[in-house]
């Protein structure tokens, strides 16, 4: 069942649930948060409003900077601007920014530790028709591998509106992952979130209920990180009707993660299933390999991009042609519970 | 402020020291790049000594003037600069590239936070430098008292990401910038023409928009007539393409791109390099080596 203190969406599994596309939740943060911060500002590669700052260029024009298609320039001044102690957040799509200006950002931003915040939009295959070459599907391993870098990819747009408002509040590095169309909305207003906390989305009535300190009456946990948490809970709702006990966990921080909570997790279960829109090789369910493989191993199937290029399509189609679907997400579960 | 003739006799003593440490520090790393720091000495010296508006003792100073170095290994010639200004001791230059030092390889604004940025890979100083003026602008306008002032190698600007900056600055006008090259006309592999043609810089520079002057930056009067006029104009950022011979100051190894990246090793080398910085060839009795 969904996990009441979250205070999700009580539509979320309807038919039709509002669909609202998460980057336009980030617009909504980073007006908010330029609103609370005037040293917040914003640059940007000639997608204005592709990357949502079309609100924030009219209420602050005096505030952003038009780089043109130029992201190693966009992360290197972003950098100077950070350095007189601004807040720049940059944004372009993805698979060029972090895709294009990674040393930029590694040496300007993180080695000079500057709170530079680099918004990559359209992340994922689910950009659809234009294909492979804008298909940015290796972006969390870009950025988890540098040090200090903070990586957050948000479930839905309100997710990315707090997330927003929340890491310009900070003095870190910091990579947040948007993705074009528009995705189930999963959280309300009321749903905490706090950067590097994962949160337990679903959560079936254990085994045998009322015992507290059960650690292993659970059959599989789902972690998940941006929109694919929608079919992650659909899976979780499925194998509960089927008599499973199942955890699914959003990971909205994938660095710095939360390994408390993993681990926990891994003792509860005992079972992993890791779902990303993303290359399986160096994101999210490599991060959680790592920690698990450390601290409490336990079988991990991992659902992700499997070494390939994207292509042209619908999303749906894309998702399921690369392996990333409700049917695949629960195919791995059953596989994983058989190698407890 | 004008350079008057005692001030020239002044920077030119203090830019001796400065290349004799230059050389010193190298010869005690082991490693390093010796031809830039060399022919770069008369343009910082000028600067942290007559030009800039800034404070040792209180680096972080609001009002200061902003000296960003983009070819971040040319940094012997920054450090030393630095220690003769008084930000910290001269004596701490032979820790240059030793494990635990301030003074990395490459400049680290953590190790050393009175650094404004860390540079090493080539090609991203301009793009910094642009966004700390913008910052600036967004907080004192267009009638900053403040200067920006970035330097940067000939052979780096192969790199695209300084155009994109040198357009953005153009775009911008962004009238408190004032880019230095040192044009000495080598890289690693060559001579800068050889390996990827830079000519004509003047009109490459010009067809962006900025302000161009060209400068024999070993003469003090003439960098220092540059740097004021740079100053003065108004609707476009300045670059100062200052003609320079690199390992200035050692004339066994001024104008050969092999000097580039490595320092003086083999005793023969050492005692060229230290008879010219110490001794100035000859002419002046200080000949210990040790």
């Amino acid at each position: 069942m969904l996990n009441p203190s979250q205070q999700l969406n009580p539509k979320i599994f309807d038919s039709d649930v509002e669909q609202v596309s998460i980057r336009k939740g980030f617009g909504e943060g980073l007006l908010k948060a330029a609103q609370m911060d005037k040293n917040v500002v914003g640059l940007c590669a000639d997608l204005i409003d592709s990357t949502m700052m079309t609100g924030f260029k009219q209420m602050f024009p005096d505030r952003f900077i038009e780089i043109g298609i130029a992201e190693q320039n966009l992360a290197g001044v972003a950098s100077g601007m950070a350095t007189m102690g601004k807040i720049p957040f940059m944004t372009s799509y993805a698979m060029f920014s972090p895709g294009r200006n990674w040393e930029q950002i590694r040496t300007t931003i993180a080695y000079n530790n500057v709170p530079v915040k680099i918004v990559g939009s359209h992340a994922g295959v689910s950009v659809g028709p234009d294909g492979g070459t804008h298909q940015a599907i290796e972006d969390i391993a870009l950025m988890r591998v540098i040090p200090r870098m903070v990586v957050i990819s948000p479930c839905d747009a309100i997710e990315a509106c707090k997330a927003t408002i929340a890491i310009a509040q900070t003095q870190d590095p910091t990579y947040i992952r948007l993705i074009r169309g528009k995705t189930p909305i999963i959280t309300t207003d009321d749903t905490p979130f706090e950067i590097g906390k994962a949160q337990i989305m679903f959560k079936s009535m254990p085994a045998h209920a009322g015992q507290e300190g059960q650690d292993s009456n659970f059959n599989v946990g789902i972690i998940a990180t941006g929109a694919l948490l929608h079919t992650a809970l659909k899976v979780a709702q499925k194998l509960e009707a089927e008599g499973k006990k199942v955890i699914v966990m959003n990971l909205a921080t994938i660095k710095p993660l939360d390994t408390d909570a993993i681990i926990q997790l891994a003792n509860q279960a005992g079972a992993i299933v890791t779902v990303e829109e993303h290359q399986i090789a160096g994101g999210m369910g490599s991060a959680i390999a790592e920690c698990i493989a450390s601290h409490k191993p336990v079988p991990i199937e991992f659902i992700g991009v499997k070494d390939q290029f994207g292509q042209s399509g619908t999303p749906d189609e894309l998702i399921e042609h690369y392996g990333m679907g409700e049917k695949d997400i629960y195919v791995a579960a059953c596989k994983v519970m058989l190698r407890k | 402020m004008s350079l008057t003739p005692e001030k020239t006799v002044l920077l030119e003593s203090k830019a001796r020291d400065i290349r004799r440490s230059i050389v010193e520090m190298l010869i005690e790393a082991k490693s390093g790049h010796t031809a830039g720091p060399l022919d770069m000495a008369d343009i910082f010296t000028y600067l942290y000594f007559h030009a800039l508006k800034h404070d040792p003792k209180n680096p972080s100073w609001e009002y200061r003037d902003h000296l960003i170095l983009s070819n971040g290994h040319i940094c012997p010639v920054l450090y030393a600069t630095m220690a003769y200004a008084g930000y910290f001791p001269v004596e701490e230059l032979k820790t240059l590239r030793k494990f635990g030092s301030r003074l990395q390889g490459h400049p680290h604004r953590e190790w050393l936070p009175m650094l404004e940025t860390s540079s090493g890979p080539l090609g991203c100083g301009i793009a910094q430098t642009v966004g700390m003026a913008l910052a600036d602008r967004i907080n004192n306008g267009r009638s900053s008292s403040k200067q920006f002032y970035c330097l940067v190698g000939d052979g780096e600007l192969d790199e695209g990401n300084n155009w994109e900056a040198i357009m953005l600055a153009g775009k911008e006008k962004i009238q408190n910038l004032t880019v230095i090259v040192d044009r000495n006309n080598i890289q690693i592999d060559g001579f800068t023409e050889d390996v990827m043609p830079l000519n004509p810089l003047v009109d490459k520079w010009r067809s962006f928009n900025w302000h161009v002057q060209e400068i024999n930056g070993h003469d003090f009067r003439d960098i220092d007539r540059a740097v004021g006029e740079a100053k003065s104009v108004f609707d476009k950022p300045s670059v100062i393409i200052a003609y320079t011979i690199p390992s200035k100051g050692i004339p066994e190894f001024e104008r050969k791109f092999e000097w580039h990246g490595k320092p003086p090793t083999t005793p023969e080398e050492i005692k060229s390099a230290l008879d010219a910085v110490r001794t100035l060839g000859g002419r002046v009795t200080n000949s210990d080596h040790s």
